[in-house]
C-alpha cells in the first residue's frame, strides 16, 4: 500500500481536480434581463398576432347530429329498434368554404382514453401475424372470443367500438343532389398506414381466407376484410377509417378526421350554396350521454382553428413587456439608492 | 496447592468466576488437575461488514431499510401482483439500477476494508512452538502462544511480556495508535521467569477481556519441579496491547492472553452502525410528506372514480365492457386495487433515483477532496483520504467539532522555553549571547543581583538532570541528530550534546535537553546509577534509590538519589498546585509570578523542589516504599500515602516552562472555527495540565475565559463524598454558566467575540464516568442534563484523560442532544476511532465540496417530480379515473435516471455558488450554510408550490391546445400519446433549464451535461419512436415524437410553456439578486477591510482550510 510511487500519491494538479475549471458565471443583471424581456415580449406579441389572425381566417362549420331534440333530423334514428337508419342533415354556405376542406366527426363524453380500453388490442394481430389470430391476447378480453369461443380478429375494445356512421355529402344545385367526392386517403398517419399496421398475407390469393377460423368483432356489421371491398389498399387493417380510430384520442371530447374534400369541382373548396348530408346512423352514443358532431374545417400552417395559442402568446408577450417596464422602474429606483450608499 | 487456594481466597480479583486460564506455550502444567485447552476466539480482526456469502442478503436488507427503497420495492410488488397501469419494469428497472449501483459502491468499500483486514490478519508473526520459532500468519495466533516481536513491529495481540532483549527486563512501547500518546512507555517483564521460554511451565489467570486500556489484573503461576508454584501478580505494566508498537527494544517475547476481537483494541472499536447523514434524514422527512401527498392523491382519485362511475352509463359504456372476472370482483377489493393502481401511477413523485444521485454525488465529491492539492502534504507525500463518501454534505453543517489533542492540535514536540531559578528568569533563547548560556531577562527587584547564586543554579540544573525517567537512546546515540531548533553555535560542537532520549512524556525530554543547554548533560542510567556531566565536563554519578512515579492525582514525580558524598537527596518536580503546598511559603512568592505568567502564555509549567534526607528519614522512606510496593492489596493507595509522606517539607528551587509546539496555524484554525460558529471540544487522553495549556496556546481558552473545572482534583473534598461534591459543583457551574448568563439568542450570538463572559469547561475521564454512570441510576439523567447544559454554554470544552470509549460517549451524548447538531471528530489514532465512528463526520476536512451536496439533495426532491406527476394526476380527471398513464412507460422510467439526473449531479459537484476566495475570507458565510440551512422547509415549500404551478401549467396548456387535436397542416389529429409527449418534452426542458438558471458557475462540464441531456432526450425520443421494437407488445410511441415536431403548434406551445414556467424563477433571481446575502458586490469591500488577506489565502489554516481567517489581527 505504501510502496506505491510517490508521484501517484500526489493529487493531479489539473483544473478539474482542483475545481478551478474556467467557468462562465452569468449574472442576470438588469442590463440583460430588461432588454431580454422586451425582445421576448415583442416576439411573442408578434407571433401571437400572427397566430390569432391565422386562426381567425380558418373556417369551421360544426353540426351536432346526435338527434336529441325531437325536431332534429336524426331524432328518429336514436330509437333503438330502428335498423339501418339514415337521416339527412342540411346546411347552407353563404360564401366559399376555402379548400381543402377537412371533414371531421366528433364525439364527446366518449372515453377513448380509458386505460382498459386503451390496452385492449393485439398489436401482433394488427401487424398481420396470423399466429395471433387464433389466440388473441388476454388484454382484449372480453372482446377476444365470441360466445362460441371463436377468436375475434381484430380483437379488443378499440377495434370493436370502431365508429361506423358513414356520410355522403351532396351539394343541392337547383333541387338536384350533386355528390361531393370525399377523399378517404391520407387521413391517417403515414407511419400507421405504411409501417405500423400490416395486413395478413393472402392465402391462396384470397385475402378473406387469411381470416379463416376467426370471427368479426361483435359490433361490426362486416368483417375486417370487407371494410373496403372497392380498394384492396384500404381494406383490412389498413383501412384508413380503422387506423384513424385506432389512434386513441387524448380527451373525452375529440374529433377525428373522416374525409378530405380535394377532388373535382370541390378542390378549391365548397362553393356557397345548400348542402345535404346523408348520415347512415349506426353509432349509439346516448347510452352514455354522448354526442356526435360533424365538423367541416380548413386548416392553416398551424393546423385547425385554435384561438388559444394566439391568445396565450399575446398574453405572455404583454406580460413580458409589463414586467420589463416594472423592472425598469424598480431598477431605476434601486440604482439611485445604491448610488446613495456608495 | 494450598497456597493457590489461599491466593484464591485472598485475591479480590480471583473471585470473578469468569477469569480465564492460559497455559503458556500450551504446555500442561504439573500442578493442574487436567489440561483443558479452553476455547478462545482466534486472532482475526474483522472490520468489514460483509462476507462473500452474506453480502447479498445483508446488503439488500440494509438497502431496503431505507424508506425510499422499501417503498419502491412495495410498489414493484404491487405492480407484479395487481393489474396496474404501468408494467413492473417501470419501477423495477430503476430500483434494480439503484440497488445495483449502491451495492457495487458499498461492496467496493467493503472490499477495501477486507483488504485492510487481511493485511493485518496475514501479517507474518514469529511464534515459538515446540522449541522452534515458526512463522505464522497473525490470524493463526492462539491464546497461550508465545510470540516474538522485534523492534518497530506492532503487537499482533495482547501479550504478557515474558522476555525482553534489554538487560533490565523492560521494553518500550508507544501506544500512539491506541490512545494517542506517542511517547514511549516502559513495560516490564514478569519478574524471575525462566530464561528458557521453550520450557516454561506456567499458567496465567487473568480477567476476561474488557475494554479499559489501563486496567489489567492477573497472576501467573510458575511451576518448578519439586517446589511450590511461584505466583507473580500481573498488572497493566506487564501487558502489551495489540496495536501498540515496540520501540527501542530489539526483541521481546510474550505469551498471548487476548486475541482478535477480544483484544483491548478491538473492544474499543464500536459496532459499525451504518452512518446516516442528516441530509438523508431530512430527505426521509420530505419523503414522508410526499408519501402523504401521494396517498391523498390516490385517495382523491379513487373516491372520485366511484362517484363518477355511479352516474348512469359511465362505469361500463357499451364500448368498454368488463369481462366476467372484473364483474365478479368484490366492490371493496376493486376499490382497493384501484387505490393501489393510482399509487403506482403516481409513485414517481418520489424519485427512485434520488438516492442514486445523492450517492453518486457523494462518491464523486469525495474524489474532489482526495484530489484537492491544498490537502496535500508534501512531507508525507499523501493527500487527503476519504474513507466514506456518505457524509460529505455534513461537512457543511457541523456545529460541534471534537478534536484530539496529541498530533492533531499539537505536534507533540516539546521545547524548553525558559526557567526560573529562585525568582530569576532565564530565557533559553538568548543562550547564544552569553558565554555561559545564562541570561537574566527579567530581573528581580534587586538590580544588583542579576542572577541567582551559582549554587542554586547548579542545584536546579542537577534536579532537571536527575528527576525524570528518561532513557538515553542506545542505538547509535552518537549519531542521532535531534530536532533541536535553536542553534547551538555558541557552543563547541560536541556529539554528546545531541543525543536521543526516550521518555514517557515528551516534556521530560525537553527538560533534560534544556538542562543540557545550560551545561548539564544527562548521560544515562546504568545499573541504578545516573551519570551527568556538569559544566566543567566532569562526570557526576548518582545512585538512583527510588523513583516516585508520576500520577495524575499527585501530579508530581520525585526521585531519591544518593550522591557520591553519601548525601541522600530527593528531587521533585510537578505542577505548581501540587508543589506549592509542600514547600515553604516564602519561596513560593518569589516564583509564583513567573509560573503564572508562563501558564497564561500557554506554556506547560513545572516547579522543581528538593529536599535533603537524613539517613534516618531515608531509612523510614525506604522501608515504607518497599513495603508499599510489595503490597498485594490496595497497593496504589499505600504507595500514594507513602509518596505523600515523603514529599513534604521540600524547598522550592525553580520552575520551568516548556512549550508543546502547536500544529501550524492551529490557533488560527481554532479561532476560525469558533468564528464560524462552531463549538470546539478537545477530547484527549492526555493529562489535564498538558491539555489545558494546549488549549490556552491555541486560543481555545482565552485569557478572560473563566474555567469551570470538574476533575478528580476538584472533587477531592474531605467533607463530602465524591458524588455529592460532583452534584454540588455541577449545580454551581450550571448556575454560573447557564442561569446567570444573559439569554443568548441561538444562532445570532454564537460568536466567540461576544462581550459576555466566556466559560471554558474542563472535565476528566474519571469524573466523566461518574457523571455518566453514577452509582444511583436515578441521578443519571439529572447529571447528564446538567453537564450537557453547562457544556453547551461554554465556548470551549476540554475533556482530558479520556479512554477511547469515553470519547465516543461524549460525542454520542452531544449528538443526541436537543436539535441533534451535526458533529465532527478529528483525530489521528486508533484511540479516536470510536469517537470518529460515533460522530456524524469522521476525520473531516471541510471543503467547499461539502456544501453543494446539501443543495443537491434538496434540489433533487421537490420540484421535479411534483411537476412530473401532477399532469398525470390531472389527466385522471379527463380519462374517467381509469389510471391511464399520461407518459409512455419508457419516459416514466427514464425521467429520473437519464433525463434529469446528470445535470443535477454535475450541478451539485461543480457548483460554487460562492467563490472559493470569498468563502475563505468570510466566515460568516459559513454560518448560513451550517445548520442545514439549505434543506429547510421554506425552500421545500417554495419548490413544492413552484412544482404545482408548473404541473398545472404543463397540463392545462396542452389541454387547451388539444381542444382541437388537428395540429398539423395536413389536418390529421393527434392522439393521447402525442399529448403526453408534448407535456413530457415541456417538462424535461423546463426542469433542465431551471437548473441551468440556478447554475452560477458554468464550466464546460455543466454546458456539456445540460445541453447534452437535452440533446439526449431528443435523440432518445427519436430513437425510441423511430423503431418498431420487437420486444414491445405495443408500439404506442411509434413516430409520435417526430410527428409532434412536424407540427408548428406543438413547437409554439412547448416554447411558451417552458418560458412561462421559468418566468417565476427568472423574476425571483432578478429581483432577489441585488439584496441577496451572497451578493458579489460584497467582495471588494471585504478584501479592503483586511489588506493582508491576500497573503492569508496562501497560508490557510491547516485543518480547516475553507474557514475564514478573521483572526489575522489577533495573531
Amino acid at each position: 500500500m505504501k510502496n506505491e510511487g510517490e508521484a501517484t500519491e500526489r493529487p493531479d494538479n489539473t483544473a478539474f481536480t482542483q475545481q478551478w475549471l474556467p467557468a462562465w458565471q452569468p449574472i442576470l443583471s438588469a442590463g440583460i434581463v430588461i432588454p431580454g424581456f422586451l425582445i421576448i415580449g415583442l416576439a411573442f406579441i408578434g407571433i401571437g398576432i400572427g397566430l390569432f389572425l391565422t386562426s381567425q381566417t380558418i373556417q369551421v362549420l360544426e353540426m351536432d347530429y346526435t338527434g336529441i331534440e325531437k325536431d332534429s333530423p336524426c331524432f328518429r334514428c336514436t330509437i333503438q329498434s330502428v335498423q339501418n337508419c339514415t337521416c339527412e342533415v342540411t346546411f347552407s354556405l353563404s360564401a366559399l368554404f376555402t379548400g381543402p376542406v377537412f371533414f371531421y366527426y366528433g364525439l364527446s363524453n366518449y372515453f377513448q382514453n380509458f386505460r382498459k380500453y386503451g390496452v385492449s388490442k393485439d398489436y401482433y394481430q394488427l401487424t398481420g401475424d396470423t399466429q395471433y389470430f387464433k389466440s388473441p391476447r388476454d388484454v382484449c378480453s372480453p372482446y377476444s372470443y365470441d360466445s362460441k369461443n371463436n377468436p375475434i380478429v381484430p380483437c379488443g375494445a378499440i377495434a370493436n367500438s370502431m365508429f361506423n356512421d358513414t356520410f355522403e355529402l351532396y351539394q343541392i344545385i337547383n333541387g338536384t343532389k350533386k355528390k361531393v367526392p370525399l377523399d378517404g386517403k391520407g387521413i391517417s398517419w403515414w407511419t400507421d398506414y405504411n409501417i405500423k399496421y400490416r395486413n395478413p398475407l393472402s392465402v391462396n390469393g384470397s385475402f378473406a381466407s387469411a381470416f379463416d377460423g376467426t370471427v368479426k368483432p361483435i359490433n361490426w356489421p362486416k368483417a375486417a376484410y370487407e371494410l373496403d371491398l372497392t380498394d384492396p389498399n384500404n381494406n383490412g387493417f389498413l383501412n384508413q377509417d380503422f387506423l384513424v380510430w385506432m389512434r386513441r384520442a387524448a380527451l373525452p371530447q375529440f374529433r377525428k378526421l373522416y374525409r378530405r374534400i380535394t377532388e373535382g369541382d370541390y378542390a378549391m373548396g365548397l362553393p356557397a350554396g345548400n348542402y345535404s348530408l346523408t348520415v347512415h346512423y349506426n353509432y349509439p352514443v346516448l347510452s352514455f350521454d354522448g354526442r356526435k358532431k360533424l365538423v367541416f374545417s380548413n386548416v392553416s400552417w398551424m393546423g385547425g382553428k385554435n384561438d388559444f395559442l394566439g391568445i396565450a402568446y399575446l398574453v405572455v408577450g404583454s406580460l413580458c413587456m409589463v414586467m420589463a417596464v416594472v423592472m425598469l422602474i424598480v431598477y431605476a429606483k434601486f440604482k439611485f439608492s445604491e448610488e446613495d450608499d456608495a | 496447592m494450598l497456597r493457590r487456594r489461599l491466593n484464591r481466597l485472598c485475591g479480590g480479583d480471583e473471585k470473578r468466576v469468569d477469569s480465564r486460564t492460559i497455559y503458556v506455550g500450551h504446555r500442561p502444567c504439573p500442578d493442574t488437575e487436567a489440561f483443558i485447552p479452553s476455547k478462545f476466539c482466534d486472532n482475526r480482526i474483522v472490520s468489514s461488514k460483509y462476507t462473500v456469502w452474506n453480502f447479498l442478503p445483508k446488503n439488500l436488507f440494509e438497502q431496503f431499510r431505507r424508506i425510499a427503497n422499501f417503498y419502491f420495492l412495495i410498489i414493484f410488488l404491487v405492480q407484479v401482483i395487481v393489474d396496474t397501469p404501468t408494467s413492473p419494469v417501470t419501477s423495477g428497472l430503476p430500483l434494480f439500477f439503484v440497488i445495483t449501483v449502491t451495492a457495487i459502491k458499498q461492496g467496493y468499500e467493503d472490499w477495501l476494508r477486507h483488504k485492510a483486514d487481511n493485511e493485518v490478519n496475514k501479517y507474518p508473526v514469529t511464534v515459538l512452538e515446540d522449541g522452534r520459532s515458526v512463522k505464522k500468519e497473525s490470524e493463526k495466533i492462539k491464546v497461550g502462544d508465545v510470540v516474538e516481536v522485534v523492534e518497530d513491529e506492532t503487537f499482533p495481540c495482547d501479550l504478557i511480556l515474558l522476555q525482553s532483549s534489554r538487560e533490565d527486563g523492560t521494553c518500550f512501547v508507544t501506544t500512539a495508535s491506541l490512545d494517542g500518546e506517542s511517547n514511549h512507555k516502559t513495560h516490564y517483564t514478569v519478574p524471575d521467569t525462566e530464561k528458557d521460554l521453550q520450557a516454561l511451565p506456567a499458567t496465567i489467570e487473568c480477567e476476561q477481556p474488557q475494554p479499559d486500556l489501563y486496567k489489567f489484573v492477573g497472576r501467573m503461576h510458575i511451576y518448578k519441579p519439586e517446589q511450590e508454584p511461584a505466583v507473580r501478580s500481573l498488572g497493566p505494566e506487564n501487558l502489551l496491547l495489540k496495536g501498540a508498537t515496540l520501540k527501542n527494544t530489539k526483541k521481546i517475547s510474550g505469551v498471548t492472553v487476548y486475541t482478535g476481537m477480544e483484544t483491548k483494541m478491538a473492544l474499543n472499536y464500536q459496532g459499525k452502525s451504518q452512518k446516516r447523514s442528516a441530509v438523508e434524514k431530512s430527505i426521509n422527512a420530505f419523503l414522508l410528506v410526499y408519501l402523504c401527498i401521494l396517498i391523498s392523491k390516490a385517495v382523491v382519485c379513487t373516491t372520485l372514480k366511484y362517484v363518477w362511475q355511479s352516474k348512469e352509463g359511465q362505469d361500463e359504456p357499451w364500448y368498454n365492457q368488463k369481462n366476467q372476472k372484473e364483474k365478479d370482483t368484490n366492490m371493496y377489493l376493486k376499490m382497493f386495487t384501484d387505490f393501489l393502481s393510482f399509487m403506482v401511477l403516481f409513485n414517481f413523485i418520489i424519485p427512485v433515483s434520488m438516492y442514486v444521485t445523492v450517492e453518486m454525488q457523494k462518491f464523486l465529491g469525495s474524489f474532489f477532496i482526495t484530489w484537492d492539492k491544498d490537502f496535500f502534504d508534501p512531507e508525507i507525500q499523501e493527500g487527503a483520504l476519504v474513507n466514506t463518501s456518505d457524509l460529505n454534505e455534513e461537512l457543511g453543517q457541523v456545529e460541534y467539532v471534537f478534536t484530539d489533542k496529541t498530533g492533531t492540535l499539537t505536534q507533540n514536540n516539546m521545547e524548553f522555553i525558559e526557567c526560573c531559578i529562585d525568582g530569576f528568569q532565564y530565557k533559553h533563547r538568548d543562550t547564544r549571547s552569553e558565554l555561559d548560556g545564562f541570561t537574566v531577562t527579567d530581573g528581580p527587584v534587586n538590580k544588583l543581583q542579576q542572577k541567582a547564586g551559582q549554587e542554586k543554579e547548579e542545584l536546579f540544573l542537577r534536579a532537571l538532570c536527575l528527576c525524570h525517567t528518561v532513557q538515553v537512546k542506545e542505538a547509535g546515540s552518537e549519531e542521532v541528530l535531534t530536532d533541536q531548533v535553536d542553534g547551538i553555535d555558541g557552543m563547541q560542537p560536541q556529539p554528546e550534546e545531541e543525543r536521543g532520549f526516550i521518555a514517557s512524556s515528551p516534556d521530560e525530554i525537553a527538560l533534560v535537553r534544556g538542562a543540557m543547554e545550560y551545561g548539564f548533560t544527562f548521560l544515562g542510567l546504568e545499573s541504578k546509577s545516573m551519570k551527568i556531566k556538569n559544566r566543567e565536563n566532569n562526570i557526576e554519578e548518582y545512585k538512583l534509590l527510588h523513583v516516585l512515579n508520576f500520577d495524575p492525582v499527585r501530579r508530581r514525580m520525585s526521585v531519591i538519589v544518593q550522591t557520591k558524598s553519601g548525601e541522600t537527596l530527593l528531587f521533585c518536580k510537578g505542577a505548581d498546585s501540587s508543589i506549592f503546598p509542600r514547600v515553604k511559603p516564602e519561596e513560593v512568592d518569589r516564583i509564583r509570578m513567573h509560573v503564572e505568567r508562563n501558564a497564561t502564555e500557554g506554556y506547560r509549567t513545572l516547579c522543581v523542589a528538593y529536599k535533603q534526607l537524613s539517613a534516618e528519614e531515608y531509612a523510614v522512606a525506604d522501608t515504607g516504599l518497599r513495603e508499599a510496593r510489595l503490597a498485594l492489596q490496595d497497593r496504589e493507595q499505600k504507595l500514594m500515602a507513602m509518596y505523600n509522606q515523603v514529599e513534604t517539607g521540600m524547598s522550592l528551587i525553580g520552575a520551568t516552562a516548556v512549550e508543546d509546539r502547536l500544529q501550524e496555524e492551529a490557533a488560527e484554525t481554532m479561532e476560525a472555527l469558533q468564528g464560524a460558529g462552531m463549538k470546539v471540544w478537545v477530547l484527549t487522553g492526555d493529562k489535564m495540565e498538558t491539555a489545558k495549556s494546549t488549549c490556552y496556546a491555541c486560543r481555545l481558552f482565552q485569557r478572560g475565559t473563566e474555567l469551570l473545572e470538574l476533575t478528580v482534583r476538584t472533587l477531592e473534598d474531605g467533607r463530602l463524598k465524591r458524588e455529592e461534591k460532583l452534584l454540588e459543583l455541577l449545580r454551581d457551574y450550571h448556575r454560573r454558566a447557564v442561569q446567570d448568563a444573559p439569554p443568548v439568542k441561538a444562532g445570532v450570538t454564537r460568536s466567540w467575540s461576544t462581550a459576555n463572559q466566556d466559560y471554558g469547561f474542563i472535565i476528566d475521564g474519571a469524573t466523566l464516568s461518574l457523571v455518566m454512570n453514577p452509582s444511583r441510576e436515578a441521578d443519571a439523567s439529572q447529571y447528564r442534563s446538567l453537564f450537557l447544559q453547562i457544556c453547551q454554554n461554554c465556548t470551549a470544552v476540554l475533556c482530558c484523560r479520556m479512554a477511547p470509549l469515553q470519547k465516543a460517549q461524549i460525542v454520542k451524548m452531544v449528538k443526541n442532544s436537543k436539535g441533534s447538531p451535526i458533529t465532527l471528530s478529528i483525530g489521528d489514532g486508533a484511540n479516536d476511532v470510536s469517537m470518529i465512528l460515533e460522530a456524524h463526520v469522521g476525520i473531516g476536512i471541510k471543503g467547499k465540496e461539502g456544501r453543494q451536496a446539501v443543495r443537491n439533495s434538496d434540489y433533487a426532491i421537490p420540484t421535479f417530480n411534483l411537476c412530473f406527476i401532477l399532469p398525470q394526476f390531472l389527466y385522471q380527471f379527463f380519462c374517467g379515473y381509469s389510471q391511464q398513464p399520461l407518459y409512455d412507460a419508457a419516459y416514466l422510467t427514464m425521467y429520473n435516471i437519464c433525463f434529469t439526473s446528470m445535470p443535477i449531479l454535475a450541478y451539485s459537484l461543480l457548483e460554487q455558488h460562492i467563490s472559493m476566495e470569498i468563502l475563505l475570507d468570510n466566515a460568516a458565510l459559513y454560518r448560513e450554510i451550517a445548520n442545514n440551512a439549505m434543506l429547510r422547509w421554506r425552500p421545500f415549500l417554495y419548490w413544492t408550490v413552484l412544482g404545482i404551478f408548473q404541473g398545472l401549467l404543463f397540463f392545462f396548456g396542452v389541454r387547451f391546445l388539444f381542444s382541437n387535436p388537428a395540429l398539423q397542416d395536413n389536418g390529421q389529429v393527434f392522439g393521447n400519446w402525442s399529448y403526453g409527449t408534448i407535456v413530457f418534452t415541456v417538462l424535461v426542458f423546463t426542469v433542465t433549464l431551471k437548473l441551468a438558471l440556478d447554475t452560477r458557475h458554468w464550466t464546460w462540464i455543466n454546458h456539456f451535461v445540460i445541453w447534452g441531456s437535452l440533446a439526449f432526450y431528443v435523440f432518445f425520443s427519436f430513437f425510441w419512436g423511430g423503431i418498431i421494437w420487437p420486444f414491445l407488445k405495443q408500439q404506442r410511441l411509434y413516430f409520435v415524437f417526430a410527428n409532434m415536431l412536424s407540427s408548428v403548434s406543438a413547437w409554439l406551445v412547448i416554447i411558451i410553456l417552458i418560458l412561462l414556467s421559468l418566468l417565476p424563477e427568472i423574476l425571483l433571481v432578478v429581483l432577489r439578486k441585488p439584496r441577496g446575502p451572497h451578493s458579489r458586490q460584497k467582495k471588494p469591500s471585504q478584501s479592503n477591510v483586511g489588506g493582508s488577506q491576500s497573503s492569508q489565502s496562501s497560508a490557510r489554516p491547516l485543518l480547516m482550510r475553507t474557514f475564514s481567517d478573521e483572526s489575522n489581527s489577533v495573531i
